[in-house]
Protein backbone atom coordinates (compact mmCIF):
# COMPACT_ATOMS: atom_id res chain seq x y z
CA UNK A 1 0.00 0.00 0.00
CA UNK A 2 2.63 2.65 1.09
CA UNK A 3 4.63 1.83 -2.11
CA UNK A 4 1.61 2.87 -3.85
CA UNK A 5 1.38 6.09 -2.30
CA UNK A 6 5.20 6.85 -2.78
CA UNK A 7 4.62 6.00 -6.59
CA UNK A 8 1.82 8.20 -6.81
CA UNK A 9 2.87 11.06 -4.96
CA UNK A 10 6.50 10.88 -7.06
CA UNK A 11 4.42 11.15 -10.03
CA UNK A 12 2.34 14.34 -8.86
CA UNK A 13 5.70 16.05 -8.07
CA UNK A 14 7.39 15.06 -11.22
CA UNK A 15 4.71 16.23 -13.76
CA UNK A 16 3.84 19.40 -11.69
CA UNK A 17 7.48 20.41 -11.19
CA UNK A 18 8.85 18.86 -14.53
CA UNK A 19 11.85 17.49 -13.13
CA UNK A 20 12.95 14.05 -13.53
CA UNK A 21 11.62 11.27 -11.64
CA UNK A 22 15.84 10.59 -9.97
CA UNK A 23 15.62 14.37 -8.60
CA UNK A 24 12.59 13.10 -6.06
CA UNK A 25 14.68 11.84 -3.27
CA UNK A 26 13.56 12.16 0.32
CA UNK A 27 16.44 14.55 0.78
CA UNK A 28 15.60 16.82 -2.29
CA UNK A 29 14.54 20.40 -1.40
CA UNK A 30 11.79 22.30 -3.09
CA UNK A 31 13.55 25.49 -3.51
CA UNK A 32 17.27 24.44 -3.44
CA UNK A 33 16.86 21.34 -5.72
CA UNK A 34 14.24 20.70 -7.45
CA UNK A 35 13.88 24.74 -8.73
CA UNK A 36 10.32 24.81 -7.10
CA UNK A 37 8.97 28.66 -6.39
CA UNK A 38 6.14 29.17 -4.41
CA UNK A 39 3.90 29.18 -7.14
CA UNK A 40 4.95 25.53 -8.01
CA UNK A 41 4.20 24.56 -4.28
CA UNK A 42 0.73 25.51 -4.47
CA UNK A 43 0.06 24.20 -8.17
CA UNK A 44 1.60 20.59 -6.50
CA UNK A 45 -0.17 21.05 -3.03
CA UNK A 46 -3.56 21.18 -5.68
CA UNK A 47 -2.10 18.00 -7.57
CA UNK A 48 -1.59 16.05 -4.31
CA UNK A 49 -4.48 17.21 -3.01
CA UNK A 50 -6.85 15.75 -6.01
CA UNK A 51 -4.93 12.80 -6.52
CA UNK A 52 -5.15 11.60 -2.85
CA UNK A 53 -8.80 12.52 -2.64
CA UNK A 54 -7.50 14.73 1.05
CA UNK A 55 -7.25 18.52 1.76
CA UNK A 56 -4.26 20.27 2.87
CA UNK A 57 -4.72 23.64 4.54
CA UNK A 58 -2.07 26.29 4.27
CA UNK A 59 -0.65 26.32 8.08
CA UNK A 60 0.31 22.46 7.46
CA UNK A 61 2.51 23.61 4.59
CA UNK A 62 4.47 25.26 7.33
CA UNK A 63 7.68 24.26 7.81
CA UNK A 64 7.52 22.06 4.96
CA UNK A 65 10.81 22.57 2.39
CA UNK A 66 11.71 18.65 1.35
CA UNK A 67 10.28 16.25 -0.76
CA UNK A 68 10.39 13.73 2.26
CA UNK A 69 8.54 16.26 4.62
CA UNK A 70 5.99 16.62 1.74
CA UNK A 71 5.76 12.73 1.50
CA UNK A 72 4.99 12.66 5.26
CA UNK A 73 2.46 15.30 5.19
CA UNK A 74 0.37 13.85 2.48
CA UNK A 75 0.40 9.87 4.21
CA UNK A 76 -0.72 11.75 7.78
CA UNK A 77 -3.56 13.10 5.93
CA UNK A 78 -4.43 9.37 4.20
CA UNK A 79 -7.23 7.41 6.19
CA UNK A 80 -5.58 5.14 8.15
CA UNK B 1 10.53 25.55 -39.82
CA UNK B 2 7.74 28.13 -37.74
CA UNK B 3 4.55 29.12 -39.40
CA UNK B 4 4.13 33.15 -39.81
CA UNK B 5 2.87 34.75 -36.96
CA UNK B 6 0.12 35.93 -38.60
CA UNK B 7 -1.23 32.55 -39.26
CA UNK B 8 -0.37 31.53 -35.70
CA UNK B 9 -2.49 34.41 -34.25
CA UNK B 10 -5.19 33.89 -36.68
CA UNK B 11 -5.47 30.04 -35.66
CA UNK B 12 -5.52 31.19 -31.93
CA UNK B 13 -8.24 33.46 -32.72
CA UNK B 14 -10.35 30.55 -34.43
CA UNK B 15 -9.70 28.29 -31.26
CA UNK B 16 -12.86 29.26 -29.63
CA UNK B 17 -12.23 29.63 -25.29
CA UNK B 18 -14.67 29.47 -22.69
CA UNK B 19 -15.50 32.91 -21.16
CA UNK B 20 -17.35 33.53 -17.88
CA UNK B 21 -19.02 37.31 -17.75
CA UNK B 22 -19.78 37.60 -14.37
CA UNK B 23 -22.96 40.30 -13.69
CA UNK B 24 -23.78 39.41 -17.50
CA UNK B 25 -27.42 39.35 -17.40
CA UNK B 26 -27.50 42.83 -18.74
CA UNK B 27 -25.30 46.30 -19.47
CA UNK B 28 -21.72 46.02 -19.94
CA UNK B 29 -21.74 42.46 -18.96
CA UNK B 30 -24.07 41.51 -21.62
CA UNK B 31 -22.28 43.48 -24.01
CA UNK B 32 -19.25 41.73 -23.28
CA UNK B 33 -20.94 38.61 -23.21
CA UNK B 34 -22.41 38.83 -26.70
CA UNK B 35 -19.21 40.62 -28.22
CA UNK B 36 -17.54 37.31 -27.09
CA UNK B 37 -20.42 35.37 -28.78
CA UNK B 38 -19.84 37.06 -32.35
CA UNK B 39 -16.25 36.05 -32.15
CA UNK B 40 -16.88 32.72 -31.95
CA UNK B 41 -16.12 31.88 -28.09
CA UNK B 42 -18.09 29.56 -25.71
CA UNK B 43 -19.82 31.78 -23.35
CA UNK B 44 -21.45 31.32 -19.85
CA UNK B 45 -23.07 34.51 -17.65
CA UNK B 46 -23.76 35.26 -13.95
CA UNK B 47 -26.74 36.67 -13.04
CA UNK B 48 -28.25 37.20 -9.70
CA UNK B 49 -31.66 38.29 -10.30
CA UNK B 50 -33.14 38.04 -13.47
CA UNK B 51 -30.97 36.12 -16.23
CA UNK B 52 -30.55 37.88 -19.85
CA UNK B 53 -32.71 36.67 -22.52
CA UNK B 54 -30.42 35.37 -24.75
CA UNK B 55 -30.20 31.93 -26.28
CA UNK B 56 -26.26 31.66 -27.32
CA UNK B 57 -25.16 31.90 -23.78
CA UNK B 58 -24.93 29.96 -20.94
CA UNK B 59 -26.91 31.81 -17.91
CA UNK B 60 -25.45 30.39 -14.63
CA UNK B 61 -27.23 31.61 -11.15
CA UNK B 62 -24.52 33.06 -9.02
CA UNK B 63 -24.43 35.53 -6.14
CA UNK B 64 -20.36 36.68 -5.42
CA UNK B 65 -20.79 37.34 -2.40
CA UNK B 66 -20.98 33.60 -1.75
CA UNK B 67 -17.44 31.61 -2.23
CA UNK B 68 -19.71 28.31 -2.53
CA UNK B 69 -22.13 29.94 -5.50
CA UNK B 70 -19.00 31.39 -6.98
CA UNK B 71 -17.39 27.59 -7.34
CA UNK B 72 -20.60 25.85 -7.75
CA UNK B 73 -20.84 28.34 -10.84
CA UNK B 74 -17.37 27.57 -11.72
CA UNK B 75 -18.03 23.67 -11.40
CA UNK B 76 -21.02 23.92 -13.67
CA UNK B 77 -19.42 26.21 -16.80
CA UNK B 78 -16.13 23.81 -16.43
CA UNK B 79 -18.66 21.01 -16.81
CA UNK B 80 -20.99 22.22 -19.49
CA UNK B 81 -18.85 24.19 -21.59
CA UNK B 82 -15.27 23.46 -20.61
CA UNK B 83 -12.31 24.93 -18.85
CA UNK B 84 -12.57 28.51 -18.35
CA UNK B 85 -9.86 30.65 -20.63
CA UNK B 86 -10.99 34.13 -19.51
CA UNK B 87 -13.22 35.49 -16.67
CA UNK B 88 -14.23 38.93 -17.13
CA UNK B 89 -15.33 39.97 -12.91
CA UNK B 90 -18.19 42.84 -13.99
CA UNK B 91 -20.71 41.67 -11.31
CA UNK B 92 -20.96 45.11 -9.47
CA UNK B 93 -23.52 46.98 -6.91
CA UNK B 94 -23.90 50.61 -5.90
CA UNK B 95 -25.52 52.25 -2.90
CA UNK B 96 -24.87 55.74 -3.00
CA UNK B 97 -25.11 58.59 -0.43
CA UNK B 98 -22.90 61.00 1.64
CA UNK B 99 -20.29 59.55 3.85
CA UNK B 100 -22.06 61.18 7.07
CA UNK B 101 -25.46 59.19 6.41
CA UNK B 102 -23.51 56.05 5.41
CA UNK B 103 -24.47 52.87 7.14
CA UNK B 104 -21.86 50.28 7.80
CA UNK B 105 -23.82 47.79 5.84
CA UNK B 106 -23.99 50.24 2.70
CA UNK B 107 -20.37 50.25 2.78
CA UNK B 108 -19.15 46.40 3.44
CA UNK B 109 -22.17 44.86 0.89
CA UNK B 110 -20.81 47.40 -2.13
CA UNK B 111 -17.12 46.08 -1.04
CA UNK B 112 -18.26 42.34 -0.84
CA UNK B 113 -19.98 42.10 -3.95
CA UNK B 114 -17.25 44.49 -6.13
CA UNK B 115 -14.07 43.85 -4.63
CA UNK B 116 -14.17 40.80 -2.78
CA UNK B 117 -16.40 39.30 -5.47
CA UNK B 118 -14.39 39.91 -7.87
CA UNK B 119 -11.17 38.47 -5.54
CA UNK B 120 -13.54 35.08 -4.83
CA UNK B 121 -13.86 35.00 -9.02
CA UNK B 122 -10.52 35.02 -9.23
CA UNK B 123 -9.10 32.97 -6.97
CA UNK B 124 -11.29 29.88 -8.73
CA UNK B 125 -10.36 31.12 -12.13
CA UNK B 126 -6.72 30.80 -11.70
CA UNK B 127 -7.05 27.48 -10.40
CA UNK B 128 -7.66 25.83 -13.97
CA UNK B 129 -5.73 28.77 -15.77
CA UNK B 130 -2.20 27.99 -13.72
CA UNK B 131 -2.74 24.78 -14.34
CA UNK B 132 -3.29 25.18 -18.18
CA UNK B 133 -0.47 27.78 -17.87
CA UNK B 134 -2.73 30.72 -19.84
CA UNK B 135 -5.28 32.54 -19.05
CA UNK B 136 -7.01 35.94 -19.09
CA UNK B 137 -8.85 37.82 -16.38
CA UNK B 138 -10.29 41.21 -16.53
CA UNK B 139 -12.15 43.12 -13.80
CA UNK B 140 -14.41 45.86 -15.05
CA UNK B 141 -13.91 49.19 -12.52
CA UNK B 142 -14.68 52.64 -13.08
CA UNK B 143 -13.47 56.03 -13.53
CA UNK B 144 -14.59 57.07 -10.63
CA UNK B 145 -12.03 54.24 -8.68
CA UNK B 146 -8.82 56.76 -9.37
CA UNK B 147 -10.38 60.25 -9.56
CA UNK B 148 -13.24 59.71 -6.69
CA UNK B 149 -16.79 60.82 -6.57
CA UNK B 150 -18.93 62.87 -4.30
CA UNK B 151 -21.74 60.16 -2.72
CA UNK B 152 -19.85 57.07 -4.10
CA UNK B 153 -17.06 56.75 -1.26
CA UNK B 154 -18.25 52.78 -1.15
CA UNK B 155 -18.42 52.49 -4.70
CA UNK B 156 -15.33 54.09 -5.66
CA UNK B 157 -13.22 52.08 -2.85
CA UNK B 158 -13.98 49.21 -4.22
CA UNK B 159 -13.49 50.01 -7.77
CA UNK B 160 -10.12 51.70 -6.95
CA UNK B 161 -9.39 47.82 -4.78
CA UNK B 162 -9.93 46.13 -7.98
CA UNK B 163 -6.74 47.89 -9.49
CA UNK B 164 -4.41 46.49 -6.44
CA UNK B 165 -6.19 43.15 -6.78
CA UNK B 166 -5.44 43.00 -10.83
CA UNK B 167 -2.09 43.93 -10.59
CA UNK B 168 -0.96 41.50 -7.81
CA UNK B 169 -2.79 39.16 -9.79
CA UNK B 170 -0.80 40.10 -12.64
CA UNK B 171 2.77 39.57 -11.05
CA UNK B 172 1.61 36.47 -9.32
CA UNK B 173 0.42 34.74 -12.15
CA UNK B 174 2.91 35.92 -14.64
CA UNK B 175 5.08 32.95 -14.76
CA UNK B 176 1.91 31.25 -15.97
CA UNK B 177 1.16 33.05 -18.60
CA UNK B 178 -2.31 34.47 -16.80
CA UNK B 179 -2.93 38.31 -17.80
CA UNK B 180 -4.81 40.15 -15.27
CA UNK B 181 -6.04 44.08 -16.73
CA UNK B 182 -8.77 46.38 -15.74
CA UNK B 183 -11.04 48.28 -17.80
CA UNK B 184 -12.26 51.64 -16.47
CA UNK B 185 -15.14 53.11 -17.88
CA UNK B 186 -16.50 56.56 -17.03
CA UNK B 187 -20.41 57.14 -17.97
CA UNK B 188 -22.54 54.33 -20.14
CA UNK B 189 -25.27 54.33 -21.90
CA UNK B 190 -27.17 51.70 -20.00
CA UNK B 191 -30.98 51.15 -18.38
CA UNK B 192 -28.87 52.68 -15.07
CA UNK B 193 -28.00 56.36 -16.82
CA UNK B 194 -31.02 56.32 -18.71
CA UNK B 195 -33.25 56.84 -15.88
CA UNK B 196 -31.19 59.85 -14.83
CA UNK B 197 -32.88 63.46 -15.24
CA UNK B 198 -32.30 64.77 -18.57
CA UNK B 199 -30.62 67.67 -17.21
CA UNK B 200 -28.00 65.39 -15.26
CA UNK B 201 -27.44 63.27 -18.19
CA UNK B 202 -26.23 66.57 -19.88
CA UNK B 203 -24.21 67.69 -16.68
CA UNK B 204 -22.18 64.22 -17.04
CA UNK B 205 -21.72 64.37 -20.82
CA UNK B 206 -20.97 67.79 -20.62
CA UNK B 207 -17.90 67.10 -18.19
CA UNK B 208 -16.73 64.27 -20.77
CA UNK B 209 -13.52 66.32 -22.98
CA UNK B 210 -15.17 63.52 -25.49
CA UNK B 211 -19.02 64.88 -24.82
CA UNK B 212 -20.92 62.01 -24.69
CA UNK B 213 -21.12 58.82 -22.61
CA UNK B 214 -19.58 55.21 -24.15
CA UNK B 215 -21.86 52.48 -25.52
CA UNK B 216 -21.53 49.65 -23.76
CA UNK B 217 -20.35 47.96 -27.24
CA UNK B 218 -17.40 50.51 -26.69
CA UNK B 219 -16.48 49.08 -23.48
CA UNK B 220 -16.94 45.71 -24.49
CA UNK B 221 -14.57 45.93 -27.33
CA UNK B 222 -12.31 47.18 -24.62
CA UNK B 223 -12.69 43.88 -22.83
CA UNK B 224 -12.55 41.82 -25.54
CA UNK B 225 -9.30 43.32 -26.83
CA UNK B 226 -7.76 42.46 -23.46
CA UNK B 227 -9.19 39.10 -23.59
CA UNK B 228 -7.71 39.04 -27.03
CA UNK B 229 -4.42 36.76 -28.15
CA UNK B 230 -3.05 40.47 -29.22
CA UNK B 231 -3.26 41.39 -26.07
CA UNK B 232 -0.88 38.98 -24.74
CA UNK B 233 2.04 41.57 -23.59
CA UNK B 234 -0.38 43.70 -21.98
CA UNK B 235 -1.08 42.98 -18.09
CA UNK B 236 -1.44 45.45 -15.05
CA UNK B 237 -3.00 47.49 -17.38
CA UNK B 238 -5.82 50.07 -16.59
CA UNK B 239 -7.87 50.43 -19.89
CA UNK B 240 -9.99 53.97 -20.09
CA UNK B 241 -12.95 53.94 -22.08
CA UNK B 242 -14.08 56.84 -20.81
CA UNK B 243 -13.76 60.00 -23.34
CA UNK B 244 -11.14 61.61 -21.61
CA UNK B 245 -12.44 62.25 -18.04
CA UNK B 246 -9.97 60.67 -15.86
CA UNK B 247 -7.28 61.76 -17.97
CA UNK B 248 -4.04 62.28 -15.84
CA UNK B 249 -4.45 59.17 -13.75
Amino acid sequence: MADDTLEKFKQCTVEVLQVDPEQVTMEARFGDDLDADSLDLVELVMALEEAFDIEVPEEDLEGVETVGQAYELVQSKLPS
Amino acid sequence: MSEPSGERAEQARREPRVVLVTGGARGIGLACARAFVAAGDRVAVTYRTKPPEDDDVLAVSCDVTSTAEVDGAFDEVEERLGRVGVVVANAGANRDGLVLKMSDDAFDEVLDTNLTGAFRVARRAARSMVRARSGRLIFVSSVVGLTGSAGQVNYAASKAGLVGLARSLARELAPRGVTANVVAPGPVATDMTDALPEARRAELAAAVPLGRFATVEEVAAAVTFLASPEAAAITGAVLPVDGGLGMGH
